[in-house]
């Protein structure tokens, strides 16, 4: 019991003169691990060929049983949010992310089993559940642990977190690729062996940051900074309990922004590679379409960190109106762009918005703070991430079936995704209109007990 | 550890790997123009 007691919060407290420089790298340890999730179509093919080994066999699991491996592990991610989010605040962010570690880093040796043994309730139970709850108890925590370390930034601090999760995927993917090429023999794809291997490395890389993170202590401020005077009615120097948050019109509009924007950028994110190929018939080929995805990749990185440190000097609200109505504009424009033949201006319309996708992901937690205030801010976002897990499962479903929908009515592969794009521009003039009616909280939600946020 | 050691330390335990990934996306990435 005592030595499990290094992971309580108390013994996380920073002592005097700290550099809070030192905790952002411990957040990315656990995000860059965590957004492995985004790379995991790597293993779809390896997995559908696990008894034909070259091609599917008889017995071998479809592309379409595999693919809802990704969708359970996002659901779950949601549903771990929110349900620990509460627990998460007051246990502190070492407790959370060791949680996080041993979840994750167990789901990928639980999922092995259900890979040698051919079992997928199994793999499902592995990554999708026990990996999907590690994935959801640490996202928010390093995010609630940064935004209490630079409260003059918190845009850039939440944004400096959730990119990590960006570019998770970009390690994931080439090293999956490399131990999976390691462990292949005649008989044997690999899969296995690189679950284990990459559930050890990432348990240990997830341990690594629980063991150097640092919380403030109570009422320590940055060296020179005064709390300016609220700049904008939507800023609040309250908090809001997590009961009362998910009682206000704002937690469910900000649930509608987030929503909306989520699953306009994942439903293509999950296309991109095909669509590419389909819109730019003969011009785009496989190799080159993984090109596209892996660039996507970087505007999603990217965006985070650099929409969520814009919103620090624009305001959350006027970012998400940029997110919504440029976002409208470019998808508006895609079909025709696609016409012209313009792979150029197809791959850097597609890079703003995936760059707006990431950028509303980084940014809702600040958004949150301004809202509801910093105590409760994790528990808050917990429960406003059902969004993305609602929208991961969404998302994906809505691009298939609406290009199905056009295939089938004999409409050509590469028009199909033309009304999908219409669609999605919809979709966010929708979202324009709940940030619209984002107001600031009523004060009778406010916690009178609390100490104001800083 | 004095502070500057142990914030090169941290940050390149993460930007390292980070580096690794980007440097993998971006030749990928070439491909779709070359």
């Amino acid at each position: 019991m005592s030595a499990l007691s290094i992971l309580d919060r108390e013994k996380t407290v920073a002592p005097a003169g700290f550099n809070r420089w030192l905790v952002p790298p411990a957040a990315l340890c656990i995000h860059l691990c965590i957004g492995e999730v985004y790379a995991f179509s790597v293993f779809n093919l390896p997995l559908i060929k696990l008894i034909g080994l070259t091609k599917s066999a008889p017995g071998d699991w479809s592309l379409a049983d595999v693919g809802w491996i990704f969708s359970v592990a996002i659901l779950f991610l949601g549903l771990a949010a929110a349900f620990t989010g509460s627990w998460l605040d007051r246990a502190g962010p070492r407790k959370a992310m060791t949680a996080s570690a041993l979840c994750f880093g167990g789901g990928f040796i639980v999922g092995s089993f259900g890979v040698s043994l051919h079992n997928l309730p199994l793999l499902f139970l592995g990554y999708g559940v026990l990996g999907g709850c590690g994935l959801g108890l640490g996202y928010i925590s390093p995010v609630r642990t940064l935004i209490t370390w630079f409260p003059d930034r918190p845009g850039m601090a939440t944004g400096l977190a959730i990119m990590g999760f960006g570019g998770g995927a970009m390690i994931a993917s080439p090293l999956s690729v490399l131990l999976m090429h390691h462990y292949a023999t005649p008989t044997d794809l690999g899969v296995a062996p690189t679950f284990i291997t990459m559930g050890v490395i990432y348990a240990v890389f997830m341990l690594i940051g629980a063991a150097i993170v640092r919380v403030p202590a109570p009422g320590w401020r940055p060296a020179g900074y005064v709390p300016a005077a609220i700049s904008s009615r939507l800023i609040t120097s309250n908090n809001v309990d997590v009961g009362t948050a998910v009682r206000t019109p704002q937690f469910y509009l900000l649930w509608a922004v987030l929503f909306l924007n989520v699953t306009a950028g994942i439903g293509v994110l999950s296309q991109a590679s095909p669509m590419i190929q389909e819109m730019f018939k003969g011009t785009v080929t496989p190799v080159t379409a993984a090109g596209f995805v892996g660039l996507l990749s970087l505007f999603n990185m990217a965006g985070r960190f650099v929409w969520a440190s814009a919103s620090d000097k624009i305001g959350r609200k006027a970012t998400y109106f940029i997110f919504f109505l440029l976002g409208l504009l470019l998808y508006a424009s895609v079909p025709t762009i696609a016409r012209a033949g313009s792979v150029a201006g197809f791959v850097l319309c597609y890079g703003l918005i995936l760059s707006m996708y990431g950028g509303g992901f980084a940014t809702i937690p600040a958004y949150l703070k301004d809202l509801f205030g910093t105590k409760n801010v994790g528990a808050i976002h917990g429960r406003l991430l059902t969004a993305w897990a609602a929208a991961g499962v969404l998302g994906p479903v809505l691009v298939d079936y609406i290009r199905q929908y056009q295939i089938s009515n004999g409409v050509d592969k590469a028009d199909a995704y033309s009304v999908t794009m219409y669609i999605m521009a919809g979709l966010l003039a929708l979202g324009a209109v709940c940030n619209y009616l984002v107001t600031p909280v009523a004060n009778r939600f406010h916690d009178v007990s609390a100490a104001p946020a800083e | 550890m004095p502070t500057q050691i142990k914030l090169v330390l941290f940050w390149a335990i993460v930007v390292a790997p980070l580096s690794w990934g980007v440097y993998h996306t971006v030749l990928n990435a070439l491909k779709l123009f070359s």
